[in-house]
């Protein structure tokens, strides 16, 4: 690790300013940061620690009824304290990494670093969440960029998080048996609008809706609804854990799981 | 009613109150006065030339002690190899210098150029990062038959990659062939023993001090020999004389092998430490531990097995390719020869046998032992091929196995390919495991499987092994470079008290319980009378340390010897102090009686006699009671057992669960019951994670792309079943004193077939009739893609 200065601010606004200094980087759980500086490939100027922030911790109900996840919210406290309301959502917080990971790691953490393989963000993306950061709020649509890339600004801070909730969703995850990060993961979720299907994992352009499933399910929300279908192995992941073949295939048989436990 | 102390009781494991409560003393735990911190800078290339190397921003550096290059080692020697294998030909095989940095040529992507030592640790990385490289990449070799047709020379001196070509016994060609070309049916496999990372929980360190005023040299180091360490280093690599450097191993957290061998972090700490005039410690990063700890297996094999009509064995005939890496790592050639060619004869009678191994370099990390060190590659195409056989010939996999068995009255049995086995029973052992198994179950179980959507299979397989390592004499005339007795003192304190030093090494295994379960059982005393020292060249014979089973039946016999010798002198006590004749002097529960009467004297009053010499017959009995011996074991020891594993494979994710694994072996008898069954449980782990998980991986330019954890799957304690393990059958082994045969390594050497051959079974009973293999690890991406076509 490098030396670099430390920052524990109690509002967003202070957390903005401290920001603004060069080089200056948001700890969240620092459960992807601190291993890449110790690993000397990030390094800060300073780490401006977000979880002293008391709006930015917990999950409540907004005035629309979406659940509202504050950024600095760690994965077990979703797990637990989300569980009433959105089981799908708490139940994918709560199979991320180990107990030390879901007892620091923090969604805004997870989805600011975009992990092409990370949960969150097929939950977010499948929910049709919506991002709010300390100056706008962005649509889950508009909010992914492909691996590692988001639509946050230099500085700009998750503040928060909201879910509108689904009438039916589940979240089907394949693991890596290495990293146990999601090899194929799919956030399924049924609203009044449609049907919204997720993919993280899988493909080299991060996250992504599958289209033809979400309007097949739409029509009749079953497993075999999609039967028929597949997606092209063309733009999905080759590494050592999955052909893009193999991860085509997973898509498929991931959302028919995440649909039949829906 | 089970024995509550000495031989077969379940003693609890005495380390573990340190080991559990934090209180372990590891090599990183040693702090010394003045030390200085070292860091290596490695190479990002597989292969390239060095053209230059510029130390001078670093050596500017705030803390900064000494860069080190290859200059500063000029005069000293490269790390040995300690075993010298012969090809076909009678050749020696091909013995490139392993320097300790660098010269000239980097040959792996770890390979160390240079060493910072600084002040801190921090300060050592910092100017780490500043020594500039100028290197050109050269294009790396890495598949190994690409290596010896042409491919890139590892090493420019050297003819060719081929370090040796190896046939085994090369007598046997003959008939092997013939045998091959004449017979009713032949099943030939080809298949890959993947490469492993060892992954011991502790990363090895080294710390080296010298001391001017006595101008001698100590290492402590994460070894599993310390005394072996002093031998190469001082005498091949740096030139100093034994009783100028002490080697400790102090506690040492895993070592599955890869602590065996002699690293040139070693021998640079050592070297440093003179140099800087302070000590010098080193500890591995675990990213470094990926990319330098010698790795495991690495075999590429053809094997070919031929049956007459009735399915008897006749012939097996087989090529392998084994990749040596880099460098010749201490023991890596012997592992493809002499610990694999000798096992190919598992557990059954076949009568003519060849095995061909080309050893080859590539531009890798040194592949070297590894829990088990051939005899899983041996035991994986044996096992594998064999349920290939019976798959074509229409014979249950348990009838052919047991058709070729080496019968109960046939040992000691003569194999064609140098050993001799002493004893054992394989029906027994294979009855064992048809019961605990619960085999009979097995269509109900599947059935049940298939409601779920789940294909079950079955997998069995058979293991022999030959541990308690090795006969000096025998392992001599192979080409070892050492001898491979073991060592022990027994010192007898004043007041009754036992020290004994034991040339082994426990880096988990369980010595510090164990050992005195034998020496408290022989004499008669409590356990807590015995205390185990270890891991100090200071302290301790000479002593060849712990690998291959060794511990028990080699270092246990030597403490079976010096406690004889202790026994007899302390008779002679007793009978002077009884005024009885010796021969009638009887030893039991710890008192010395004159048979026929009842006059008796305890231990504690003959130990006491021995130091407090006021009456003593000190005309014929020196005082004190102190004994050591050495013992050089006769043969191998033939561990075996038979195993079973069901698996339910997912057939939409190719994802295969184990279900279930069952464990029948043949230990000889047993020390501490909970010892052996821990051994067999991590074994266990270790070979379902080679099945299922595990696999090193490098790219073709020769950078390793499983260089964490987010890429290396270790198993995990979900990734394995409850195992059903039993020891029940023991033919004891007939040349120790203890008959024992050795337990660490048998799980980790039967466990792999089994697994993979119940995969094939779940997917040809599942209607894949095609998938007759699967390399390992049979992840879920291999099996998917295999069920496709
Ligand atoms: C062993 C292990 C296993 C894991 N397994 C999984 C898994 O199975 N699935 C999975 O999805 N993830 C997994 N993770 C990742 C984990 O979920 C992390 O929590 C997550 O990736 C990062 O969250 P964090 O709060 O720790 O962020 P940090 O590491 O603190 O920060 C990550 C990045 O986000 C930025 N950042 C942090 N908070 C904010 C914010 N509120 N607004 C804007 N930017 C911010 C930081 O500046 C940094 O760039 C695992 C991690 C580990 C160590």
């Amino acid at each position: 690790m490098y030396e670099f200065d430390f920052e524990k601010p109690a509002t967003v606004a202070e957390a903005v300013a401290a920001l603004g200094r060069e080089d200056a980087m948001a700890l969240g759980g620092g459960q992807t940061l601190i291993p890449s500086m110790k690993q000397r490939l990030a390094a800060p100027s300073a780490l401006v620690s977000l979880t002293g922030i008391a709006e930015m911790r917990g999950v409540c109900t907004g005035d629309d009824a979406a659940l509202c996840v504050g950024g600095a919210t760690t994965h077990a406290a979703v797990a637990a304290e989300a569980a009433g309301r959105y089981p799908a959502l708490a139940a994918l917080a709560g199979n991320i990494g180990d107990p030390a990971v879901r007892n620091r790691g923090t969604i805004g953490g997870s989805l600011a670093n975009n992990d092409p393989a990370a949960d969150y963000p097929a939950a977010v993306l499948g929910s049709g969440a919506t991002i709010v950061t300390n100056n706008r709020s962005i649509a889950a649509d508009d909010f992914f960029e492909g691996l590692f890339t988001t639509a946050l600004e230099p500085g700009e801070i998750i503040v928060e998080v909201r879910f509108p909730i689904p009438e039916r969703a589940a979240y089907a995850k394949f693991q890596q048996p290495a990293s146990r990060f999601a090899l194929t993961g799919v956030f399924v979720a049924k609203t009044a609008n449609g049907v919204r299907v997720a993919v993280t994992g899988a493909s080299e352009s991060g996250v992504f809706r599958w289209g033809e499933a979400e309007a097949a399910l739409s029509a009749d929300f079953s497993a075999d609804a999609i039967a028929g279908l597949s997606v092209p192995a063309d733009g999905m992941v080759s590494d050592l854990h999955g052909t893009p073949a193999y991860r085509a295939n997973l898509v498929k048989v991931m959302t028919q799981r995440a649909v039949s436990a829906a | 009613m089970p024995k509550d102390q000495g031989i077969g009781a379940s003693t609890k494991r005495r380390e573990d109150v340190r080991f559990l409560t934090g209180k372990g003393r590891y090599t990183d735990d040693i702090n010394l006065r003045g030390q200085t911190h070292c860091v290596f800078v490695r190479s990002q290339v597989a292969h390239g030339r060095i053209n230059a190397i510029d130390t001078s921003a670093a050596e500017a550096m705030p803390g900064v002690i000494k860069v080190f290059t290859a200059a500063d080692f000029a005069g000293k020697g490269g790390v040995p190899c300690g075993w010298q294998i012969h090809d076909k030909q009678g050749n020696p095989m091909l013995e490139p210098k392993h320097p300790i940095l660098a010269e000239g040529k980097v040959r792996y992507v770890g390979d160390a150029i240079a060493a910072v030592v600084a002040e801190t640790l921090e300060q050592a990385k910092d100017a780490a990062e500043a020594v500039v490289l100028d290197i050109d990449e050269l294009p790396a070799v890495v598949d190994m038959k690409a290596a010896v047709q042409g491919g890139a020379l590892v090493h420019d001196e050297l003819s060719s990659n081929l370090c040796y070509d190896w046939g085994f016994i090369e007598d046997n060609k003959g008939a092997v062939d013939e045998a091959i070309k004449s017979a009713h049916h032949v099943t030939t496999l080809e298949l890959v023993n993947n490469r492993l990372i060892p992954n011991a929980m502790e990363p090895r360190a080294a710390i080296g001090d010298y001391s001017m005023a006595s101008d001698d040299y100590t290492l402590y180091t994460t070894s599993q020999n310390p005394h072996v360490i002093r031998l190469l280093m001082g005498a091949f690599v740096l030139g100093i004389p034994e009783h100028k450097l002490r080697v400790v191993a102090p506690d040492v957290g895993g070592g599955f092998g890869s602590k065996i061998f002699h690293y040139v972090e070693e021998a640079f700490v050592t070297h440093a430490a003179k140099v800087v005039g302070r000590p010098v410690k080193w500890t591995c990063s675990r990213s470094e531990s990926f990319m330098t700890d010698a790795h495991g297996r690495d075999h590429v094999t053809k094997i070919e097995l031929a049956l007459d009509k009735d399915g008897h064995f006749l012939a097996i005939r087989t090529e392998t390719y084994a990749n040596m890496g880099a460098y010749l790592s201490t023991f890596a050639s012997s592992v493809p020869t002499y610990l694999h060619g000798t096992l190919m004869a598992g557990n059954y009678k076949t009568p003519h046998i060849y095995v061909n191994v080309k050893a080859v370099f590539t531009n890798t990390v040194p592949v070297d032992a590894y829990r088990g060190a051939g005899r899983p590659e041996a035991t994986f195409q044996l096992e594998r091929v064999i349920d290939k056989a019976a798959r074509e010939l229409g014979i249950d996999p348990i009838e052919l196995r047991r058709r070729n068995f080496v019968q109960p009255n046939e040992f000691p049995y003569q194999t064609p390919v140098a050993v001799a086995y002493d004893t054992g029973n394989y029906q027994a052992t294979m009855d064992k495991l048809v019961e605990i198994a619960d085999l009979s179950g097995f269509e109900a179980r599947r059935a049940e499987s298939a409601k779920k959507g789940l294909l079950r299979g079955l997998g069995v397989n058979c293991y022999i092994e030959a541990c308690g390592i090795a006969p000096s004499n025998l392992v001599g005339q192979l080409g070892a470079r050492a001898g491979l007795y073991e060592s022990a003192t027994v010192r007898v304190n004043a007041t009754g008290g036992i020290v004994v030093m034991t040339g082994s090494h426990s880096h988990g295994q369980g010595h510090e319980t164990t050992f005195p379960q034998v020496v408290a059982e022989m004499i008669g005393i409590p356990e807590g009378q015995v205390e185990i020292v270890h891991g100090d060249t200071a302290n301790v014979p000479m002593g060849m340390g712990t690998y291959g089973s060794r511990s028990l039946a080699v270092g246990g016999s030597a403490i079976v010897r010096a406690t004889n010798k202790i026994i007899a002198k302390a008779k002679k006590i007793a009978a002077h102090l009884m005024e009885a004749s010796e021969g009638d002097i009887e030893l039991k529960d710890g008192k010395f009686s004159v048979a026929g009467t009842d006059k008796s004297v305890d231990w504690g009053s003959v130990c006491l006699a021995a130091y407090v010499p006021h009456n003593y017959p000190l005309a014929e009995l020196e005082p004190g009671l102190e004994e050591t011996a050495f013992y050089d074991p006769s043969n191998f020891t033939y561990p075996a057992g038979a195993y079973a594993c069901e698996v339910e494979v997912d057939p939409g994710t190719g994802k295969v669960t184990v279900c279930s694994f069952a464990a029948a072996d043949d230990f000889g008898n047993v020390i501490n019951p909970m010892i052996v069954e821990g051994q067999v449980h991590g074994g266990l782990a270790q070979g379902i994670g080679q099945a299922m998980l595990e696999a090193a991986a490098y790219d073709e330019n020769g950078q390793l792309l499983s260089g964490s954890y987010m890429d290396y799957a270790m198993p995990r304690a979900d990734d394995v079943p409850f195992y059903k393990v039993d020891h029940s059958c023991q033919t004891p082994c007939t040349h120790n004193p203890l008959g024992v045969k050795g337990c660490g390594e048998a799980g980790a050497i039967g466990s792999p077939p089994a697994v993979v051959n119940a995969v094939i079974d779940a997917l040809q009973r599942g209607g894949y009739s095609h998938v007759t293999h699967i390399d390992m690890p049979v992840s879920p991406v291999r099996v998917w893609s295999a069920m496709q076509g």
